[in-house]
């Protein structure tokens, strides 16, 4: 039986190492904490001034996101709501599907889930492994999407800061976006500890309860 | 009359019951004085775990539908809102996704343990009959519930199974057509795999649970011994090699099913997804009819009889073999020949044989997840020739099987405490 | 055999206390999907409405919690005839109906100006029509404006409150709201 679980628990190592695709090359600098509040509050920063003019969150509500990353109504209304939204409204902007076939060739999609379909790794990789290409047509190209409709958004923002701050920076953002995700990853854990702390205390009571009943058989 | 079946309790309520409802006789004839052998060991867990997990499925299941829709076009965003938005909702989702696969792993040590002790030998082949309808009741069960959140590869892992039974010669066509209701995966497919999923299949399961567990009691258990324990009986009557299933084997159990909920609930709160084997990451993608994932990849569960699938080079002669790989295991009371039950006390032969097959089935499940190109086409195909192998030769290798001596009573040592 | 007894005893009741507190909370996680969802929250979040379009006399209609909210702009003849003491009504001083407390007067309403008020008959339910005219012909020499409810008869004055001898038994529902300024109201919260 342990054996089973332990040859469970080696599956999600077994998994990534068998990607379809070598990202490493691209993961320089990469350390997402999503247990990081302060971080996810910088992402969460990073997103709405660089990403949400085009990506949706449509699963988010931007109340939940105040609640959960610790951030008030007001700092909410003045740093990361710039549309007619309130706060309990899900993350949407204003560009038409059809516009954003038309503008890009592909509309940008929705990014609630993107680090649960590609991984977290693949967005900090495609957000580090932008290239000059002068035959596309957004005059970039990206190593792990090959040729993505996605001009490079941060390209500003690469060459002010430093290659640690450019790291950080992504961290950030894509801790935001596995937050964004699954927002209830860090709950989740938590929770975990105390039901398998709890499950331990009564394995020790019904084994004495076990043993205790089992003592007169021979 | 009704039958003189002393009343065990003292309370006056349930005095009254016992006199208009056989709640006494019940509980004595299937718990306080229902006797099985006092040496199970591990593999007689998983039972029990079996029925554990089904309440679980049962309970969560129940729960998910009050907020799931199932439509096309709403049952993907309905299951982010249950993630999302339903107070713990994230938590019963988990549950019923982890214990889906929870629910096969327990089932297939389950029926491994049956294959180990020869439980599906006279007197208890219907008990192996009805555990295999279960076994197909389940996998169906999964199929279609598998469908219903319209990940991307719901979509496709259903049309891929749904079009197996295009092979059906004559029939094939048409019957895929009304197995669809549509001209395609659809919306119509989609809601009548949710009526499936959630009345008539947890319904058949529970009728053929009952009857599974009343077969059982009505011979008795087996034991790791492969000793019916019914041979010798004290002057009370009772088997002196067995204690009463309460408190006995309820005591035991509920250890085992504390250690059990310990490795579920970890995997529950601290790896849902499993590394993709749980929850497939092409599932977190609405249905697309126009993008067909990477590696169409049946659940890991049935993966084994997907495997055996791809190595027919015939597409129908694939589909077939599956059938008959899946339906080869009702015929085990009845393909081996040995008379001992335990394998404690049987030839080389079936020692070889049984963990051959174990080995061909977990290789034929990792092979069914890879792609199906260079050398895993030609393992694929050597692990189908040994698993079919080991119920066809079975009538065979098993009659020249040279035996222990079965002891007379059950084996068992008490450890010193 | 004692110690053993008492042991067994222990080790039954220890077990059984602590399933049944795990139990309780596993209950509890189940019991408590029941609650209202964020997006049912969200949707029955406050809402806001503009006013300063909103003429003397005329009512805007919107929806809160799924229920019909009305605000009147009463002109200066409604609050004066409010101002005077009307005999027929059930209950004059809102003693048994439902209102924010600053609503407990003759004019339901903290500036007598506008009149917030849902638009559900208290007897079963229908939406009351309104009839702000005084005296028309289907209504009788006495009426002095209000509101009344085809589905049985009941008739409501300018302030919603019901008057004696109609099946209705108390006055229509002043919803929690407030005044963010001068133009806009906000439905669903008290300031």
């Amino acid at each position: 039986m342990l054996i089973i679980y332990l040859v469970f628990a080696l599956i999600p190592g077994l998994t990534f190492s068998a990607g379809s695709m070598d990202l490493d090359e691209y993961l320089e600098g990469m350390n997402v904490k999503t247990s990081d509040i302060r971080s996810l509050q910088r992402g969460a920063r990073n997103f709405f001034n660089n990403c949400s003019g085009c990506h949706t969150l449509q699963y988010m509500r931007y109340n939940q996101i105040a609640e959960d990353l610790g951030i008030t109504e007001d700092q909410l209304m003045q740093n990361l709501i710039f549309t007619e939204n309130s706060p309990q409204d899900l993350v949407m902007n204003n560009m038409l599907r059809e516009d954003g076939n038309r503008w890009f060739g592909k509309a940008p999609p929705d990014l609630t889930l993107v680090t649960r379909r590609k991984s977290p790794e693949y967005v900090y990789g495609f957000l580090n492994s932008f290239y000059e290409d002068n035959g596309s047509p957004t005059g970039v190209n990206n190593h792990v999407q090959e040729a993505s409709s996605m001009p490079h958004v941060l390209w500003d923002i690469e060459e002010r800061f430093s290659e640690q701050e450019y790291s950080q920076f992504l961290n950030d953002t894509v801790g935001f976006l596995v937050y964004a995700g699954e927002p209830i990853i860090e709950k989740r854990k938590s929770m975990g500890v105390w039901v398998i702390g709890f499950l331990l205390i009564f394995l020790i009571l019904s084994y004495a309860l076990y043993k205790d009943i089992w003592r007169e058989v021979k | 009359m009704a039958k003189d079946t002393e009343s065990i309790f003292k309370n006056p309520l349930l005095r009254w019951i016992d006199e208009r409802f056989p709640l006494s006789s019940l509980i004595k004839d299937h718990a306080t004085e229902y006797y099985a052998s006092k040496n199970f060991n591990i593999w007689y867990l998983f039972g029990v775990l079996s029925m554990v997990v089904l309440v679980i499925m049962l309970l969560t299941g129940f729960f998910l539908t009050m907020n799931y829709k199932p439509s096309a076009e709403d049952a993907f965003n309905s299951v982010e809102y249950i993630m999302r938005s339903v107070e713990n909702g994230w938590l019963i989702r988990y549950m019923h996704s982890t214990g889906a696969s929870f629910f096969f792993i327990v089932i297939y040590l389950h029926m491994f343990r049956a294959m180990l002790y020869g439980s599906y030998k006279k007197p208890r082949e219907l008990i192996w009959v009805l555990g295999m309808l279960l076994y197909f009741c389940l996998m169906a069960e999964a199929f279609f519930g598998y469908l219903l959140p319209w990940g991307n590869m719901s979509y496709w892992a259903g049309q891929v199974i749904v079009n197996l039974f295009g092979y059906i010669p004559f029939i094939g066509e048409s019957l895929t057509e009304w197995i669809r209701g549509d001209y395609f995966i659809s919306d119509i497919t989609l809601n009548r795999f949710f009526a499936f999923h959630v009345i008539f299949l947890p319904l058949a399961i529970l009728g053929l649970v009952a009857a599974h567990i009343l077969a059982l009691h009505h011979v008795g258990s087996n034991n790791p011994d492969g000793v019916e324990i019914k041979k010798y009986l004290d002057e009370a009557g009772k088997p002196v090699d067995g204690v009463a299933f309460h408190p006995f084997h309820t005591s035991k159990d509920l250890v085992g099913i504390t250690v059990f909920l310990i490795i579920y609930f970890a995997a529950v709160f601290f790896a849902p997804e499993m590394g993709g084997y749980f929850l497939e990451v092409d599932n977190f993608e609405p249905a697309d009819p126009l993008k067909t994932p990477e590696h169409i990849v049946p659940s890991w569960y049935f993966t084994p009889y997907y495997a055996i699938l791809r190595a027919i080079p015939n597409a129908a002669l694939g589909a077939l073999f599956l059938v008959l790989a899946v339906l080869l295991f009702v015929f085990l009371p009845w393909l081996d020949k040995c008379e001992v039950k335990s394998i404690r006390y049987r030839g080389w032969q079936y020692k070889f044989a049984l963990s051959l097959f174990a080995i061909s089935f977990v290789a034929l499940g990792y092979l069914g997840l890879q792609p199906a190109t260079g050398i895993y086409v030609a393992l694929a195909r050597f692990f189908t020739i040994t698993y079919f192998a080991f119920f066809l030769l079975m009538p065979f290798y098993t009659k020249l099987e040279k035996t222990k001596t079965v002891p007379e009573r059950v084996v068992y040592k008490k450890k010193e405490s | 055999m004692e110690k053993n007894i008492n042991r067994r005893k222990f080790l039954s009741i220890a077990t059984s206390v602590t399933s049944a507190v795990g139990g309780i909370f596993a209950v509890g996680v189940f019991v408590s999907t029941f609650q209202p969802s964020k997006r049912a929250k969200a949707l029955g979040a406050s809402i806001k409405v503009n006013l300063s379009k909103l003429e003397p006399g005329s009512i805007i209609k919107v929806i809160y919690r799924g229920k019909p909210i009305w605000v009147l702009r009463r002109t200066e003849k409604m609050i004066n005839e409010l101002d005077n003491e009307n005999s027929n009504l059930r209950d004059p001083e809102s003693d048994l109906s439902i209102q924010p407390d600053f609503a407990k007067n003759k004019f339901r309403s903290k500036n007598p100006e506008y009149f917030v008020v849902e638009g559900v008959c208290t007897h079963l339910g229908c939406a009351p029509i309104e009839k702000f005219a005084i005296a028309p012909a289907d209504m009788g020499p006495d009426w002095k404006g209000g509101f009344y409810c085809p589905c049985h008869g009941s008739k409501f004055d300018l302030s919603g409150r019901v008057y004696a001898g109609v099946p209705a038994p108390s006055n229509l529902r002043v919803p929690a709201h407030q005044f963010a300024d001068e133009a806009t109201l906000i439905v669903g919260e008290n300031s």
